[in-house]
């Protein structure tokens, strides 16, 4: 137990200083679990079980995306709107909520002047922001952007804010210590302390945004992603709605990627534990 | 730690067992007649009540005491990080806090916290080069090599230079925290039971490990405990706290001669001191000896 011990301890001691890349492991049961589901989708809408009827199997699906779709531009514009939409609104967040949580955390007096309105503003779904922002905003484009924003924006601000008040007493005290001044303190101490709950906050946020850009496409918008599947709808083409669906999941997922590549370039000394 | 590492200890330690650094010329602490109450037009908790203490430069000293008894009041004043309400505080004669002029933190007085508090976005290297980067005392290059020199010196940490905090052992966090302390060359180190959560084998290696920077960096050294046995077996001086309020109840000499061994805890001169700080510091101090015996059994 004891040697074992030692010998792990080494082993890290002895690990060299660059990290060697290596590439993700292919997850096998997870493709099994993919391949399954569409194997049961396909004989689900093959045997006519109920609910299925009005279902297209997994292969008219395919067929119709090889020939209708993968050479369409109108659908890769889709992709392309809805996209927009949550970068716009995503990165708009960050740039105003993380520095707006920051200023809730550490000032006092703004704090208690602005928290009230924020915690007020905070339980209202950003579906419920639709009508005002389509009156209010010129384009629908604006007030798309607008509820998309507004669904990862007190995401990040409550999460910041939270990660400012709860950063340990000990890492503040010891840089004054160290010698450390105001402005070294904000940017050495309280910023790299705040990154983790930045990173969940946008992890939360862009999810939050994919379900938000949907419905507001839905309800208002002339094009995207959630709009191809609402005239999918619309127009009884089952195939559209699940090509819709499927590419928004396969959207949220790309935005995932993204996202945890970002936070693991913000934390390099995260995944080394 | 590896085990070639602690052999090479063992090895140094054997060849200049006796060659303790000599004593220092700065680091002497008066705490005199302090007093601490919070919250003093409400509720009054007195924390801290005519204390005393005089720490000579390089001095090892240890303040032993029951949770809650104010010793880490104590330590955060001469830290800077709270203010007394009565008496003042002297560093090398120069006033460092009295009620009118709170104490401020500086590289001179450097803490180590119970639970740790490197920086854990930080490698090892770059947490120990911290202060004097921060302070511009010290360029990157100069401050990289003084901090692996140290590291190496320290008992071969140079081996987790590239690290970050959450990789490494409790002990070796703490140890990394002495050098970081160390490396800003404080007249004062303060040690705010810094292995308390450890358990018996990993804290003997530890009270080892300590003894030996002290042998090699000597500095004044105000180590905080409630573990008697701890306090004796390190220190040149101990001081027994109780609580509510906290006052200073005796003050121990401890004459063992350094470098102190494991064995001395068998000794009869050992036990004999264990005993008169028993006997000198009744109900308070046994219920403090006894949760330190609880943590050893």
């Amino acid at each position: 137990m004891k040697a074992a011990e030692e010998g792990m301890k080494a082993s890290i001691a002895d690990r060299p200083v660059k990290r060697n890349r290596r590439l993700p492991k292919m997850n096998w049961r997870g493709a099994l679990a993919v391949a399954a589901f569409f194997l049961a989708w396909h004989f689900l809408v093959l045997l006519k079980a109920p609910g299925f009827r009005e279902i297209a199997s997994p292969i008219e699906v395919l067929n119709t995306f090889l020939t209708q779709y993968i050479g369409n531009p109108k659908y890769w514009n889709s992709w392309v709107a809805s996209f927009k939409r949550v970068i716009y609104g995503f990165v708009l967040a960050q740039v105003l909520g993380i520095p707006l949580g920051l200023l809730l955390g550490t000032r006092e007096t703004f704090h208690n002047l602005v928290y009230p309105v924020i915690e007020i503003l905070r339980p209202i779904p950003p579906l419920a922001w639709v009508p005002i922002s389509i009156l209010f905003w010129p384009t629908t484009e604006l007030s798309i952007i607008f509820i998309t924003f507004i669904g990862a924006f007190f995401i990040i601000v409550i999460n910041v804010h939270d990660a400012v008040r709860n950063i340990k007493k000990e890492h503040y005290w010891l840089a004054l210590s160290l010698g450390a001044n105001g402005g070294q303190v904000f940017r050495r101490i309280m910023i790299p302390s705040v990154i983790p709950s930045i990173a969940v906050g946008m992890t939360l946020g862009m999810a939050v945004t994919w379900n938000v850009v949907i419905a507001a496409e839905m309800i208002a918008g002339d094009n995207g992603l959630g709009r191809l599947t609402w005239e999918g709808y619309v127009s009884h083409t089952v195939t559209v709605v699940i090509i819709g669906m499927i590419s928004i999941g396969l959207a949220g997922y790309l935005s995932t990627i993204g996202v945890d590549y970002l936070e693991k370039k913000m934390m390099p000394w995260r995944g080394t534990r | 730690m590896t085990v070639q590492a602690s052999h090479a200890i063992d090895e140094a330690m054997e060849k200049s067992l006796t060659v303790m650094a000599p004593r220092p010329d700065v680091g002497s602490l008066a705490i005199e007649n302090v007093g601490k109450t919070y919250d003093p037009e409400g509720a009054r908790v007195v924390a801290l009540h005519d204390c005393s203490v005089d720490i000579a430069p390089g001095d090892f000293l240890a303040i032993v005491g029951p949770s809650g008894c104010g010793k880490s009041t104590l330590m955060n004043i001469i830290a800077g990080f709270d203010n007394v309400t009565e008496g003042r505080v002297l560093l090398d004669g120069q006033l460092l806090a009295t009620p009118s002029s709170p104490p401020k933190p500086g590289p001179d007085r450097v803490v180590v916290f119970q639970n740790g508090a490197l920086f854990p976005w930080k490698t090892v290297l770059e947490n120990v080069m911290y202060g004097p980067l921060v302070q511009h005392k010290m360029t990157l290059d100069v401050a990289e090599e003084r901090a692996m020199d140290l590291l190496t010196k320290c008992g071969g940490l140079d081996k987790v230079a590239a690290s970050y905090p959450p990789q490494l052992s409790s002990g070796m966090q703490r140890r990394v925290e002495i050098v970081r302390a160390l490396i800003n060359e404080p007249k004062i180190l303060l040690l705010d039971e810094p292995f308390r959560a450890m358990d018996t084998v990993s804290k003997n290696t530890m009270h080892q490990h300590l003894l030996e920077m002290y042998r090699v960096c000597r500095k004044t050294i105000i180590f905080i405990t409630h573990d008697l046995e701890e306090a004796i077996y390190l220190a040149d001086k101990v001081i027994v706290m109780t609580s509510r309020p906290g006052t200073i109840k005796s003050t121990i000499a401890v004459n063992l001669p350094r470098p102190r061994t494991p064995e001395m805890m068998l000794g009869a001169e050992y036990l004999a001191l264990k005993a008169q700080a028993i006997a000198s510091v009744h109900e308070e101090a046994k219920k403090a000896f006894e949760r330190g015996e609880r943590e050893h059994a």
